[in-house]
């Protein structure tokens, strides 16, 4: 199964059109498909915080915004996702690369993977984690469950989702 | 000239327009002077004025204008790139640049010292970018709203707050009657 372009195509019959991301080398496939879908405004952020602000700014203005980041990212936007996204109850889809799992070469990632689902409990952000690829099945769910909710939703997708690195 | 005099001037520009409006005192003094359903007033996340008014500029047609500062650019510099590279004929960013952060006691920024913003922005590619005294900045509004081109204002003017009361609506009432506001 292609993963990206099953998330992508679940992404557009949600009517998500607004699209910002902060690369990950896990998450290279997706941001591709993103940026090659004409149904998709792909606008990429310089920091995940900015990102969450624009999606907040499209969401006002009528369209269903979407972010792409890292799970480091949990370190950056707690403040916004507190303050901005939560405190005037808006909805906004998180897929997110959940670096430091099985399969990681990179010791640091793991530091920041050990807090990740702490920090999403402590937000009572609800977390969903992809770890086979028959999990992208739920996606389509997720997202209806996401603008339903009206509340920031992760879905964290770790690298035995992805077929490794 | 102050913000607070600067916000009076062009109040009734605003009122014709979608107006993203940076948390703490600069929320605080335009909900007192001229509060409106068009106005999206920041409670929280310093920072994010530009950010927020850039999306809800590329998501729809009307006018956005962002009244930011220059404290809070500095905390987001990397919108400016973000500005630059999305054109949005339809989004006026003005920074009220009084070289301090006014919310949190004036303390000195580095735009009162030796940093530019006019500068970054033009650095980061945003195309239109005008740096005026408080005292042009309606008929400097007024001309980049009309042009219908992306602007960045820079508005120079004095530091000081006036005493206005906090915003105690609800968040949820104030982006539910924003929202109708963008969708009339």
């Amino acid at each position: 199964m292609n993963l990206a372009k099953k998330i992508v195509d679940d992404f557009v019959s949600n009517d998500v059109s607004f699209i910002t991301t902060v690369p990950c080398k896990q998450l290279a496939s997706v941001i591709d498909e993103v940026e090659n879908n004409d149904s998709i405004y792909h606008i990429p952020a310089n920091k995940e915080d900015e990102g969450i602000g624009l999606c907040a700014g499209a969401f006002m203005g009528g369209k269903r915004p979407a972010i792409i980041m890292q799970n480091t990212a949990i370190g950056v936007t707690i403040n916004t996702l507190v303050t901005l996204t939560q405190f005037y109850r808006m909805p906004l889809p998180m897929l997110i690369s959940y670096r430091g799992e099985l399969g990681e070469p990179v010791a640091c990632q793991v530091e920041m993977a050990v807090h990740t689902k702490a920090l999403l409990a402590q937000l009572n952000i609800p977390t969903y984690h992809f770890h086979r690829s028959d999990d992208v099945e739920e996606f389509d769910r997720i997202l209806k469950y996401t603008f339903m909710a009206n509340k920031p939703v992760a879905i964290l997708t770790d690298a035995t989702f992805w077929g490794g690195y | 000239m102050r913000r607070a005099d600067i916000l009076r001037e062009v109040a009734p520009l605003l009122r014709e327009h979608l107006t993203v409006c940076n948390i703490g005192i600069p929320s605080q003094e335009l909900h007192a002077i001229d509060d409106q359903p068009s106005n999206f007033y920041m409670l929280g996340t310093m920072g994010l004025a530009s950010s927020i008014g850039l999306g809800l500029a590329l998501a729809q047609e009307k006018t956005v204008i962002v009244i930011d500062g220059d404290g809070s650019v500095l905390t987001n510099l990397g919108t400016l790139p973000t500005i630059a590279n999305n054109e949005a004929p339809n989004f006026v960013l003005m920074i009220v640049d009084n070289g301090s952060y006014g919310s949190t006691g004036d303390q000195p920024t580095y735009t009162g010292k030796r940093t530019s913003l006019a500068g970054i922005a033009k650095a980061s590619g945003c195309e239109n970018v005008i740096e005026c005294e408080a005292k042009d900045v309606p008929e400097q509004l007024a001309a980049a709203v009309a042009a219908r081109r992306m602007t960045i204002l820079v508005a120079k003017c004095e530091s000081g707050n006036e005493k206005m009361p906090v915003i105690t609506m609800d968040p949820v009432a104030i982006r539910d009657r924003f929202m109708s506001a963008v969708r009339a």
